[in-house]
């Protein structure tokens, strides 16, 4: 993370003690967000807990559907797009996990505010790179939701740990697993923030987010399994990157993705994740050139 | 002086469309978002349906008539969004500032006052869309080979009459809800609960009544009726009205009398919850 272009002042020291130092600064900003973070630990929990209840509609749904195709449960149970009942349901409790890494609640306006109201200048004139220090906020959000996520998750998934027919994966799917999580993390991080960049060019960008996230909400298989989409629709859908948001970790877990193919599909996502690193970049870059800031 | 209620109702109903028409990108990008929202979901079921004929096997909701539910759905959602959401976001929020101050020494009923305020008329958007999807659906109802079907006069008037208790019954809720905020201080748990609560009412309330579902349906069918609200209009316009079980003609009786006793409800939690008020202001 060059911070060259951003910081003529930081220049002097030595290479060595100028990680360090930026290590050190790093670290204080991870501690701060995570400080904020823990203040509402309560409210958090409780919240979390009830963000589960849409799933309890989900299951009595998904009950009347496979039971009106055929057999919902017992040896011959019908499936859909590949997913039976259970794992129907299993599918939806993995995609809250795939979101607790990749949804970034109020990144991309954040970004697009700052840059409205001038803020942005503040970390312009800092020793910091923005995307770094934005990023580092993230992880400690992210972290310190699960601290406090990890209680009501555990409960949850150890009440429904019927529904996950296969019980746990093998080792290398649970490796898999891990590592679509946490490039799903940096996925969604990158693309709203290169979302948010867009805000040096259009003002107001809310709109334009919310579209973003209609669309995210459903091609990102966070409604259903994208499997389930006719054909045509499937291959464009599986074609973009906002599967990784929610449906392939999910679809990792449960062996969805062919073993022989695994290794290509997280190729490929690790090659999305390097775009949308570049992207946001570029924008910033481009962007601050554009950008002048007026007043004190 | 007794103050002409429908007055003031019309004059509430003038200012927020003003307010509403100030903003008027805001406005057409919300009526957008909505309808994308509705979109996304009509897309949803669609999807379900292509895989079975029916929600439920022997329930008798198949496409045509689950969207004739579905419609039912937004038809209610659209209009307490419209006109009970924004107000009881904002009695939350004056209980917190103590702007509740000015709302108890106005001459009007204090419940009338906070219920009606403002109302955000963006929200009906997806009303039309509720219209567009009922239409659509009693249309491919009525012109269907197998098993057609057009509501009776009867049915219709009872739909919008029931559509009205379910209004009520949303109404009473939201405004329970939004009165424990008196003693909570501060409650957005609560209205992520509101939304939750309503998400079990969208679905044909005989999908609930299996297993550990059970509990949860007489909970939501006599406790807090929420599971009525859409289930009996939509029983009344998606299936004729002469074959009908005595557990039907049970709800529909229920239906009335839950509505009546909701809305009592609401104005003694409301009042109580007046009377532990204490003005947060200096």
């Amino acid at each position: 993370m060059s911070t060259a272009a951003n910081s003529p002042t930081h220049s002097v020291p030595t290479h060595l003690t100028g990680t360090r130092q930026k290590l050190r600064t790093y670290g204080s900003i991870l501690k701060t967000a995570l400080g904020e973070r823990l203040v509402y630990r309560g409210d958090f929990a409780l919240g979390t807990l009830m963000r589960f209840l849409p799933i309890v509609t989900q299951v009595f749904l998904w009950f009347a559907v496979f039971d009106a195709i055929g057999n919902a449960e017992g040896e011959e149970a019908a499936t859909i797009g590949g997913f039976g009942f259970r794992e129907i349901v299993a599918y939806y409790l993995l995609t809250m996990i795939a979101r607790a890494f990749s949804s970034m609640p109020g990144l991309a306006s954040g970004i697009a505010r700052e840059i409205r109201e001038g803020e942005i200048k503040r970390y312009l004139i800092q020793p910091v790179d923005l995307i770094g220090l934005l990023l580092l906020t993230r992880i400690a959000h992210k972290l310190a939701f699960y601290a406090v996520a990890i209680a009501p998750f555990a409960l949850v998934f150890f009440l429904c740990r019927d529904y996950f027919v296969d019980g746990w994966p093998p080792p290398y799917r649970m490796t898999a697993f891990i590592g679509t999580l946490l490039m799903g993390f940096m996925i969604g991080f990158f693309l709203e923030a290169a979302i948010g960049m867009i805000g040096f060019w259009f003002l107001e960008v809310s709109s334009l987010l919310f579209i973003y996230m209609l669309f995210s909400f459903f091609l990102s298989g966070h409604m259903f399994p994208l499997s389930l989409l006719p054909d045509s629709i499937e291959t464009i859908v599986t074609f973009l990157p906002l599967k990784y948001l929610a449906y392939f970790p999910a679809a990792v877990f449960l062996g969805k993705i062919p073993d022989e193919d695994l290794p290509m599909e997280m190729a490929i996502e690790a090659a999305w994740l390097t775009f949308f690193i570049v992207v946001c970049r570029f924008a910033f870059n481009r962007g601050v050139r554009r950008y002048s800031g007026y007043g004190g | 002086m007794k103050p002409s209620y429908g007055k003031v109702l019309a004059t509430f109903a003038r200012n927020s469309l003003v307010r509403d028409m100030t903003f008027r990108t805001n406005f057409i990008l919300q009526c957008i978002s909505s309808l994308g929202w509705t979109a996304m979901n009509v897309g949803f079921y669609l999807i379900i349906f292509q895989y079975t004929d029916t929600i439920g096997e022997g329930s008798g909701w198949d496409r045509e008539k689950f969207f004739l539910f579905i419609a039912t759905t937004w038809f209610i959602n659209s209009l307490v969004q419209a006109f009970f959401m924004p107000n009881a976001e904002e009695f939350s929020e004056m209980i917190r500032t103590g702007g509740l101050d000015f709302a108890l020494l106005k001459p009007i009923d204090t419940q009338f006052l906070i219920s009606f305020r403002r109302m955000d008329w963006s929200a009906l958007s997806n009303f039309f869309a509720g219209l567009l999807i009922a239409g659509v659906a009693l249309f491919r109802l009525a012109t269907r080979d197998v098993d057609p079907m057009i509501p009776s006069a009867l049915s219709v008037i009872l739909y919008l009459i029931f559509l009205a208790c379910g209004v009520t019954i949303m109404y009473s809720l939201m405004i329970c809800l939004s009165a424990t905020s008196i003693w909570l201080g501060r409650n957005q748990t609560l209205y992520n609960f509101w939304f939750y609560i309503t998400n079990f009412s969208r679905y044909p309330m005989e999908i609930y009544n299996r297993g550990w579902g059970a509990p949860l349906y007489g909970f939501f069918t006599f406790v807090i009726p929420v599971l009525l609200v859409v289930n009996v209009p939509a029983r009344l316009i998606a299936k004729p009205i002469d074959p009908r079980t005595d557990q039907e003609w049970m709800f529909m009786g229920w239906a009335l009398v839950a509505t009546v006793l909701s809305v009592l409800a609401s104005r003694w939690v409301f009042r109580k919850a007046l009377l532990s008020y204490r003005s947060a202001s200096s």
